[in-house]
């Protein structure tokens, strides 16, 4: 056993509303920049839907992820390394730009500039490829809230295998407008346990960081042969036109390690994400990912994740040089909590033998609604196990996302999410008393005690218990944050005007600079992680 | 003049191309790369760019072959010289045209194509005259002497010279009765061996061999979080 920790994720996709605000506000730290302006390392897609790049989980096509050999043994899907450095004059399967879509902006200027007329002046949109006037087609979101779902509704891929499973599943994936269903699912780099764009580099730029697990590609290796394109079945690598380089997600490492939540994260309006450190072996991770069937790979996953509450585990990973505060931290992730504790979170596409490590609680909300609306108790135990079968998303639908098609877990996972509303309402009108056990939560297999844990966790867990860090604890987790006053005057070096502290005449006396920019500088940030004691205040 | 094209130059492009080599692998890491146009077009250039790259192999085999392989060595085995022209010149010609034709496609893709075209430097287009400049007149010259009977023999002369020039004791007397055609090809070879390092063809010297023999999955280690030694003349960067 080689106890190796990750930093990983899970959303919440019951609170997602699609407001894009991650996806913007990770635009602007990241992927600004030209060459690349088609790139976004988080995207939320509306499913049913094509997403972004278009069909990318249709594997037929993109031949991304690893498939089984003859022999049964992991091999990539996009084919042996003799075949793929024999092709690797022209990537046989990169998508375009089109595939993704043309950037654009808009030629503003004329707003202003135009000469009078009688026509009101109108800011054409402009290629940032060719720098041409285009017309607009497509882009990262174009069937947002199915936006145009009549004309290609079909292309979703997962649409095709649900129906495809049978009569009754067909009958309930129904293209008659007033009765469709939708949800959001926002889509980051999965920092994978097993990546096949790690494994697809010629160059070995990609890398997985043995402290965290971040995948990240080292910018002065990357040759630009755009395996990795092709080899990630979630298609979060980008090929920075500009430099020639491969991009992708860093999980925002600089904030990550100063104990900061990711951009995405900090910044999610509905509060959905969750961040923390899940444990796992790493010599466990090649033999779970072979297993031979597709559907298996939920379970085989859960099997490489350790409990860190386990002594025997924290030996072992005290023993792998895993710094004791990430133990504990692992201790308290809410991560560990969703995925192996309460089981409510699940992969998103397990098939693709990448284990991936961003994972999603399935959606119930419109299984309440709909119930309510035909004049039942939304809220009602009995009521709510009962219609996860008709959910409006049918759970064949959902099980082609998370599970390879497999029903049970998601029926699970939604089921405890059931039983939680129905035990939170008893408890809330005063019918049981809290911590009492119910129907409910026994239907599920839980205590009343563990079922108002889940709640807790999902409904009213604040900023520290979303997010846990380790390289911060708490206390020093508000220390960094932005706000934060720098913590010594930048004159305090030995014999400086500044002499450190606050001194005989007082706090504010002499130059104690306050600061006049919000963010703190990059300097700055790797003084305090590198310092070796800890400053008197 | 003899002395400076068949004694000097050879190793002022060797010292460029070495220095070249090393100053981009010290000072521009990230700016090594094979600048890759496919995501705006694939079509043609699935098609152009094997064929280009292969037949630029195979060409650069032949030229080993030809240049560094003595005659003695090749008469040993039984291949004599006539076989051995015959060989030379229906491969040669074939793995030229080859790339000749990809080349041709390419140029004409990155022309007529709107985004490539925009992602064309001026670096670009002097390395693209040189090198096809450099592969026609390689083909030009093999052909406007040889004849299925008879071909200029290199190896009497071009080849003993390129040998000699690794012995430090440049036999540059054997260049002079060479045609014309090939001396021609020689310096445009020879400047473009010097401008390798310069230009995009610097991803030549990238080839990924090692994939072959790498376990799938990297890790490294972040390393412990120190300060870099500052290089001299970086002042220190003080938060305001």
């Amino acid at each position: 056993m080689r106890v190796l920790a990750q930093v990983a994720m899970v959303m919440n996709l019951d609170k997602c509303i699609g407001c894009h605000t991650c996806s913007v506000t990770c635009k602007q730290t990241w992927t600004s920049r030209s060459g690349i302006e088609y790139a976004w390392f988080n995207n939320v897609e509306t499913r049913p839907g094509q997403g972004y790049p278009r069909r990318w989980q249709d594997q037929d096509t993109w031949r991304g992820g690893w498939r089984l050999n003859r022999r049964g043994q992991l091999t990539l899907r996009a084919g042996s390394r003799i075949a793929r450095l024999a092709a690797i004059f022209a990537n046989p399967v990169l998508p375009g730009i089109k595939d993704y879509y043309e950037p654009w902006t808009y030629d503003y200027r004329t707003l202003v500039n135009a000469p009078l007329g009688d026509d009101y002046p109108v800011a054409q949109p402009h290629s940032l490829i060719t720098g041409k006037p285009m017309k607009i087609e497509w882009s990262a979101n174009w069937d947002d809230d199915l936006g145009g779902s009549v004309e290609h509704g079909d292309a979703d891929p997962l649409l095709a295998r649900t129906r495809a499973q049978g009569e009754q599943a067909a009958q309930k994936v129904r293209a008659a407008f007033e009765q469709t269903f939708m949800f959001y699912l926002p889509r980051i780099c999965e920092h994978c346990l097993n990546p096949s764009c790690v494994a697809s580099c010629p160059s070995g730029a990609i890398y997985k960081r043995e402290e965290d697990g971040i995948v990240l590609v080292d910018q002065d290796h990357c040759r630009g042969w755009r395996q990795c394109v092709t080899g990630c079945p979630y298609k979060k690598i980008y090929f920075n036109h500009r430099t020639g380089k491969a991009e992708k997600c860093t999980f925002c490492y600089p904030r990550i390690e100063v104990g900061l939540p990711t951009v995405c994260s900090e910044t999610c309006v509905g509060r959905l994400r969750y961040l923390g450190v899940v444990l796992y072996d790493a010599d466990a991770v090649t033999a779970a990912a072979s297993v031979p069937e597709d559907r298996d790979l939920y379970a085989a996953q859960l099997g490489v994740f350790l409990d860190p509450a386990d002594p025997g585990v924290r030996r072992a990973a005290e023993r792998d040089g895993i710094a004791h505060d990430w133990i504990e931290a692992a201790r308290r992730s809410p991560v560990h909590a969703l995925i192996s504790r309460y089981r409510v979170a699940l992969p998103l596409h397990p098939e693709f033998r990448t284990m991936p490590m961003v994972w999603y609680i399935p959606p119930l909300s419109p299984v309440v609604e709909a119930l309510t609306e035909t004049g039942f108790d939304g809220e009602d135990a009995g009521n709510l196990f009962g219609a996860i079968d008709s959910l409006r998303i049918p759970v064949e639908y959902l099980a082609e996302l998370f599970t390879a098609g497999d029903p049970a877990p998601v029926r699970a996972a939604l089921d405890r999410l059931a039983a939680m509303r129905a035990h939170m309402r008893a408890v809330n009108l005063g019918e049981s008393p809290p911590g009492s056990p119910s129907d409910a939560a026994a239907a599920v297999g839980m205590s009343g005690t563990e079922i108002e844990e889940m709640y807790r966790l999902l409904a009213v867990a604040k900023y520290d218990e979303r997010y846990v860090i380790p390289t911060a604890a708490v206390g020093d987790a508000r220390r960094l944050e932005e706000s934060a006053l720098p913590e010594d005057c930048s004159l305090d070096h030995d014999g400086g005007p500044g002499m450190g502290g606050a001194g005989p005449f007082g706090e504010d006396s002499g130059h104690r600079r306050l600061p006049l920019v919000a963010l703190e500088t990059f300097h700055a940030l790797r003084r305090r992680q590198t310092r070796d004691e800890e400053p008197d205040r | 003049m003899t002395t400076l094209l068949w004694g000097a130059l050879p190793y002022l492009a060797f010292a460029l191309l070495v220095s070249g080599l090393v100053w981009r692998h010290r000072y521009d890491a990230f700016g090594w790369t094979t600048r890759s146009s496919e995501i705006h077009e694939s079509r043609l250039l699935s098609v152009a760019s094997p064929v280009f790259h292969y037949g630029i192999l195979f060409v650069l085999a032949g030229h080993l072959l030809g240049l560094f392989v003595p005659a003695s060595w090749t008469d040993a085995t039984g291949v004599h010289e006539r076989a051995y022209h015959l060989l030379s010149l229906i491969g040669g010609t074939i793995a030229g045209v080859l790339a000749i034709a990809g080349i041709a496609v390419l140029v004409y893709r990155r022309r007529t194509n709107a985004p490539v075209l925009l992602a064309t430097t001026r670096n670009d287009k002097f390395m693209y005259v040189l090198l096809v400049g450099e592969i026609a007149m390689g083909l030009y010259a093999k052909l406007s002497n040889s004849s299925f009977s008879h071909g200029y023999d290199y190896r009497s002369t071009i080849a003993p010279w390129a040998r000699s020039l690794f012995t430090l004791d440049p036999k540059t007397e054997l260049m002079q009765s060479a045609p014309l055609t090939y001396r021609i090809h020689a310096v445009i070879g020879m400047v473009l061996i010097a401008v390798v390092p310069y230009t995009r063809l610097v991803h030549m010297f990238s080839a990924p061999v090692q994939y072959l023999f790498r376990p799938y999955i990297v890790y490294r280690s972040r390393g412990p979080l120190t300060e870099q030694p500052r290089p001299r003349g970086w002042e220190e960067f003080t938060d305001v």
